[in-house]
Order: structure tokens, then sequence, then C-alpha cells
């Protein structure tokens, strides 16, 4: 319930006039408010620290950020967690800033202004949302706790990840990959992915306008003259499938010509579990993962 | 009939009809001559001819195509035996971005639409080539609250009126785009306390009226007639009564002052009786009860108006005391069943309704998809909230989920087959409580909700309805849920699109799927259909584009 009290205290003071000035917290605020008139869209965050902006900044978050970014900014089935001190498009909060306000090119994260997220933040409630953000990230310890030398070695070695995951460049293509997976998971996260990795299917390719991103589904078909494949799908609609198979061969077809057609919701990844990847390869994979992600 | 067109078209009007032939006979007989030779001049959209639509089938003369809300055209020329031959016949590139919810009115060749961010245009429909376009200029610090869309024009005379997210009505000249008069709904720039208008405003008579979004914001909503000619408010209905007013007990305080119940989807017209009926949106604070108690009149219901007063006559509440966001604004669509004149919705919260026209009498109320928020009934059959579906702080699972079990998409009611289509989705959330002031122009949810953590992803479905038992004839699925609306023709088809792209003709009866085309970005508009020189179009906004086909 404290939480609510501080809210409570807030709103009060924000919306009479007569409170507001007597209000210590909000004499804070004003004065802010006062001395720094241009405080919005621009490089320094006008309530940095400011715990209860924070809390503010939090139920804007659940308004207009954690349908994707998850509750508690851990990180959804669509945006990454955010609690990382380490962000992939920037770590300053005029970055942040920038990223709700205009959205992030070439990502699924649209611009926070007048409908794109949600129902629009102000610029004044995007700084409550950066200083929410900070209020919750987790210190990266200085060294991960497992080896990424080691796990590069496993990743590309005896783990066999990178016969269908790319890291920069190398590896292979028929499962996502996975360059950002450790600048944007939780560690959490990464651990489900390996340990259970149909429990929650990895998203690809996000088209525009389309409200859900299309999934790592396994399919296998059918076609008229009886050849089999099996693979993955890389995008399908009502009337068309297009597919790697398991030799990373993509095929286009339409779904009407095949001789049949099966989707699972199971990931074509094998699960890792103990025996085959114990906890300390796991640390070590992770922790490359992270690595790999920073750079 | 008054004439009250301007002196050149009303010329024109006289020569025709031989009505209101009192003042300088030998000039208007000259000019007359004029007038007819001009095309289009025979555009003049009367009164008469909206109540009529049913005899002009070439033309799509209001947002759902006819007064009943239907969404059906007799044009039958594109059928089940020839609907696969469909080509696109032409794209008109808008130049807008986000969502493209706009239904296009056609009137005699012409054809005017509306996009994203105001802009509005005139084509030529047979090729789709601009004959005047029009952008609105809207200040910085307009409040939409789900995009900067538009879903139409109505058209009355020789004006097509559009609504705007500063929340103005405005008069556009059928021949230049040039604005003609713009009135205020709000006053000053109140818009940016959340007042917006999305909707395509409906024309009754001489007057245009508009509904009011911003139920995200704790707006008061209303409904609000104005004079086609002149823009001059004609009256105003709140569609939260104040205070001595019926309904007003209904809110807790001043929850009132904020309590939302916007109309932001076209109303329906029933001549008959001259009762026009609209919809409402959720209270405010949309997913939080506390601090508005008791049922929260007139949000979420049906409104029976007097179209000359904006007295109500009756109304019908679908969900009291919402705390789910499932707002009524699914058009009321007019069916008459033999001696059963009806209205029927199906309605965002999960249930199919049918009520009597009449006196707003609920006949039945049954579910068409996966409904948890309800598992009773009141003593007038009215579903009634589950106590364990309110949400809560840490966050409950409720079907439907907050974007409903249909959202504002048109429906369709085909009078051939007797059945009514609508686009479903199969989605429940989990809606989260949290506490939050109002302050005006901020966003006023008093929650937050997150999709279901579902094993299964959400899915969709385009559903044939038979209004006479309520039950579900045939449905075709759609891989993830459509934003697409549905039209049927007489030619034993309905039309409709996806999320992935895809505009579809389906057989009417059955819903097999007998022709697509791949539009290229998701589809959240619904269909309307039109003919010139006896060639049938069906016509479709996607991404950025509107879209026409025909036979070849």
């Amino acid at each position: 319930m404290r939480q609510l009290d501080l809210l409570a205290q807030n709103h009060q003071c924000r919306q009479s006039p007569l409170r507001r000035a007597w209000g210590l917290a909000c004499f804070v605020f004003l004065s802010f408010f006062a001395t720094n008139l241009s405080l919005f869209g621009q490089e320094k965050n006008p309530y940095a620290g400011d715990a209860k902006i924070a809390k503010l900044g939090e139920y804007q978050f659940r308004l207009n950020c954690a349908f994707c970014h998850g509750l508690g900014a851990r990180g959804g089935g669509r945006g990454p967690d955010l609690t990382k001190a380490q962000k992939r498009h920037g770590n300053s909060d005029a970055e942040i800033f920038h990223n709700i306000h205009d959205g992030i090119a070439g990502t699924a994260m649209p611009a926070a202004t007048n409908g794109g997220i949600g129902v629009g933040m102000s610029d004044e409630e995007i700084w409550q949302v950066v200083t929410y953000i900070r209020s919750v990230e987790v210190k990266a310890p200085a060294q991960p706790v497992g080896n990424g030398a080691r796990g590069k070695e496993l990743f590309y070695g005896a783990a066999g990840c990178a016969t269908c995951h790319m890291i920069q460049g190398k590896g292979g293509r028929f499962g996502p990959d996975l360059s950002t997976a450790g600048a944007s998971r939780s560690t959490e996260y990464l651990v489900e992915s390996l340990r259970n990795p149909s429990k929650r299917l990895a998203q690809g390719i996000f088209e525009a306008m389309k409200e859900f991103p299309q999934e790592y589904e396994s399919v296998s078909v059918v076609t008229a003259d009886g050849t089999k494949y099996a693979g993955v799908v890389l995008n399908e609609d009502q009337f068309t499938l297009q597919m790697l198979d398991t030799r990373e061969q993509l095929h286009l077809f339409e779904k009407d010509k095949l001789r049949s057609l099966e989707k699972r919701r199971e990931s074509a990844m094998p699960a890792y579990d103990q025996k085959t990847l114990n906890d300390k390869d796991l640390q070590d994979l992770i922790a490359y993962l992270q690595t790999a992600g920073a750079q | 009939m008054k004439c009250e067109l301007s002196p050149f078209l009303r010329l024109s009007f006289r020569a025709k009809r031989g009505i209101c032939f009192s003042l300088a006979v030998q000039l208007s007989v000259l000019l007359a001559y004029a007038a007819c030779s001009v095309p289009g001049s025979r555009a003049q959209v009367t009164p008469q001819r909206l109540l009529d639509s049913a005899k002009e089938p070439q033309n799509w003369l209001m947002y759902s195509g006819d007064y009943a809300g239907r969404r059906y055209s007799t044009l039958d020329q594109i059928n089940t035996s020839n609907a696969a031959a469909l080509v696109p016949k032409w794209a008109y590139q808008t130049m807008g971005t986000g969502k493209y919810e706009s239904t296009s009115l056609v009137v005699d060749g012409v054809l005017y639409g509306t996009g994203s961010d105001d802009r509005a245009f005139a084509l030529d429909a047979h090729s789709g080539r601009p004959i005047w376009q029009y952008q609105r200029s809207l200040p910085p610090d307009i409040r939409p609250c789900c995009g900067r869309v538009n879903r139409g024009f109505a058209i009355l005379g020789d004006k097509v009126f559009l609504g705007t997210l500063d929340a103005h009505v405005i008069a556009l000249d059928t021949k230049t785009g040039n604005v003609v008069w713009d009135v205020n709904t709000v006053g000053g720039s109140d818009y940016n306390k959340g007042y917006s208008i999305t909707l395509a405003p409906l024309v009754i008579k001489n007057l245009v009226l508009i509904g009011v979004s911003g139920g995200e914001y704790g707006i008061r909503g209303f409904i609000d007639a104005y004079d086609a000619a002149t823009g001059a408010r004609k009256w105003r209905f709140y569609t939260i009564p104040g205070p001595g007013e019926p309904g007003h007990d209904t809110w807790e305080g001043d929850s009132w002052k904020i309590g939302g119940a916007p109309a932001w989807i076209t109303g329906t017209y029933d001549p008959a009786t001259n009762t026009t009926f609209w919809t409402t949106g959720n209270p405010s604070p949309s997913n939080r009860g506390e601090g508005r108690a008791g049922d929260n009149l007139y949000s979420n219901c049906l409104l029976a108006l007097d179209p000359d007063t904006g007295k109500l006559k009756w109304h019908f509440q679908f969900t009291k005391h919402d705390e789910h966001d499932y707002d009524a604004t699914q058009v009321p669509v007019i069916v008459d069943d033999g001696n059963r004149h009806l209205i029927v919705q199906a309605n965002r919260n999960g249930f199919f309704y049918v009520i009597e026209r009449t006196n707003g009498k609920l006949l039945s109320a049954t579910p068409y998809g996966r409904v948890t928020w309800s598992d009773s009934k009141d003593a007038d059959g009215v579903p009634e909230e589950r106590k364990e579906a309110s949400p809560t702080l840490q966050g409950v699972p409720v079907c439907p989920g907050a974007i409903g079990a249909t959202n504002w998409m048109s429906p369709t009611y085909d009078p051939q087959t007797k059945l009514f289509y609508v686009t479903a989705r199969e989605q429940c959330d989990i809606f989260s409580t949290a506490p939050q002031p109002y302050e005006a122009g901020h966003a006023f949810y008093g929650s937050a909700y997150f999709p279901n953590d579902d094993a299964q992803p959400f899915w969709g479905a385009v559903r044939a309805i038979d209004p006479a038992t309520s039950q579900i004839k045939w449905e075709l699925k759609h891989l993830s849920p459509s934003w697409s609306g549905v039209l049927s023709t007489a030619g034993g088809l309905v039309f409709t699109g996806d999320a992935e792209g895809n505009f579809m003709a389906l057989d009417a009866a059955s819903g097999k799927i007998l022709w697509h085309f791949q539009c290229g970005a998701s589809i959240y508009a619904s269909p309307m259909t039109y003919a010139i020189d006896g060639k049938q179009y069906v016509a479709i906004a996607a991404g950025t584009a509107l879209f026409a086909f025909a036979l070849p």
C-alpha cells in the first residue's frame, strides 16, 4: 500500500493548486519547473533520482510500455529487458528519451507521441518513464558469473549452438540471430530459452501495422509430388508459407498446392537439460551471449 | 422539403422536381439548363436520396451504406460465380501514416475519401485519379487516443462533412474541397483535454450528427447535431446526465464530470419511427471502477434519440459499471425479421444482443466468442459482471481482452442469407488496476492490461451469426486477429480483410474463400462497393492506400 500512498500524495499535489504550493515534494518539483522552463525534450532528465517521479513513471510504464517490455521492465515477449544497465540503443538519458519519443527505426519500437504508443505520452511523462527505468536498472556485475571465453567455445563447438544460430555474422541461420539476445534479454529468459525452448517461441518477422509478430513455429509439409520438408516458419498468411528447411534452404509455398501442411507450436531447438548442458556450461554460454551483445 | 441548397443548385433541383417554383422563373429556366449540363450536378445529395439509398446501389451515400447500418449492397455483378476473376483496377496513395480506417463515399462517379491526420480527397472513382485534395492543419497538442485516424465523410447537398482530431466539424465543398464552414465542438483549445472526432458523421434531414472520442482522457461525452447549411449547433446530448437529470445518480460524487462515455462510431436511423440509434463507449477510467460506483449511465449504451431534438427516447446499457474497456461502439444494425423490429449488435464484451427497436427491451444476449467476465444474467436477461473478473493490482485474466471480442470495425447484415457477419477476436488479457488521478489531457485508464500468457497465440475469425437463433452458422478463421470490417452483397459474397494484408471475397453461405489479393499491409477498415457505367467496384483501405477491384 505504500506505493498507493505515494501516488495519492503526488496526485493531490498535481491536482489542487493550493495543496501543490504546500507540499514539500511539490515545492521541489515546482522550483525545478520554474528554473528550467525548457526542461522537456532535451539532454538532461529534470527528475533524475526523484523517487516520487519514478513512481509516476512506473504508472506511465504500465500503461504504455509494459505491454511489450513486461511488468517491472523485465522484458516481455516482444520488448527487451530494460533493467539492464547496458542498453543496445543508447544509455544516456537523452538517448532513452529520444528512443521513447521518436521510436527506434528498424525495430518494433514505435514513437510515443500522439497515439504511437498506448494513448501517447507528453514529454513530461516520457521523462517520468526515463526516471522509472533508471530506478529499476540492475547494475551489471563487473564480471559475468560465467566464463565468456569458454562459452564462446561451447557456442561454436560442443554445445552445437552455431549449427542454427548466428552471432555477428558467424553461425547458422535456421534459428534466430542471437547477436543482441544477451543485451536485450534477462538472464531468466535466456535460461528458459535453453532449458525449455518450446515454452515461449522466439519471435520472428514483424510486419508494418501488424499487431503480432510471426513466431518460430515448426512446420512439416508434403508437396504435390510427395517431397517432404521439415523446418521453421519464417512467415505465413492465409494462403502462403515462407519456410526454411533444416538444411537452411528457403521454400516458398502456396498452401492450396501442398498435399499436407502441419504446424506445431514447438521449437525446433532441442531442450538443453542438465545432462546436455550442466549449470556451469549454461552460465558460460550466457556470459558469452552477454559479452557478445554488449559489443 | 425546403430548398436549403445553394441558389445555383437549388435551380437545378427546382427544374427537376418542379417544386419551390416561386422566384426568378425566367432566370431559373436558363440556369437550370446550364446546371443540368454540368457533370456532377446530379451529385446533389438530398435528404430524400439518403432515405432512398437502396434505389441507387451504384452509390455509397453514407458510412454504413444505408441508414440501417447493414453495409449491404444489392449490386450483384460480382458474384459467387465470377469473384475469382477480380482484379485490382487502381490504387490511390494517401501519403498518410498509421492506421487507415476510413470508408469512402461514392456519389455519381466521384469518390470522397478521408485518411489519417484529417486528410481528405475526391477521386474519379473510375480511375482513382484525384480531383481535389485537402488536409487540415492540426495543432501539435491534439490527444487522439488510438492513432491519428478518421473513418470517413458524410454528404448532403454540395458539402461533405468531416469530424477532426481537434474536435471540429467542418464542411467541405464537394466541387473544390474548400472549407465552407468550420465549427469547434468544444470551444477554445479544449481539444487538448482529450476531445477528438474520428467517426464519419451521419446526416439526417438537414442535420449533421457527430459523436466525440476521448474515453481514455476522462472527457464528458456528447452527441451533437449541426445545421448542414451553416454549421450552427442544433442540439447536444450529453452521454453523461448532469445534476437533476435522470441517470445522474448512477455516478459517484463528481465522477460524472470526467466519466468518459464517448460516442465514436457512426449511428443508424429508422425513418419509420424517426429515431436515431447511437452507441457509447467506456466510462473513465476504463479499467478501474473505484471512485465511480454505480451503473455509470449512459456509458456502454445503445441510445434511441429523436434526431430533430436530441431527446432521449430510451436506452439500453450493455455493460454496467464497466471495468474492462468494453465500449459498445459497434454499429447498431437495424434488422427486420418478420414482425420483429430489431437492433442487433455483436458487442465488444463478447455477447450478441438482440434488442426490440421500439422500446429497447432485450430479447436475447448470447456469447459469440469466449466470455469469462460474466457468468450470470439479471432479471431482464442482461449479462452481469462476475465479481472475480474485477481488475486487481496483481492482475486477473479475463476474456474477452481489452480490445474485445470485436471492436469498431463494421459488421454486415445480408437480407438474402438473413445472416449477420462480424469480425471476431479470440484474445484474453490480464487486467490490472492502479490508482490514478484525473489530470486534464492525460491518459486516464486507471489500469493497465497485458496479453494473457496463453500457450496459444491470439487469433480471429469472421463469424456468420443467425439473428433468429443467435447461433453461429460458420466461421472463417484468421491466422491472427483482424481489424477489418465486413461487407455483404447480393452477389452472395462477403468481403473482408486480414492482419496479414489479404483482402478476400467469401461465399456468404459457407465462408469459403473465393478470391484474395495481398494489399501489403494489415487492413484496418471496412469495405464498400459502388458502380460506374454498369461496372461494379469493391474498395478497401490498406496500409496508406485505397484499392479498388472489379472484374476484368
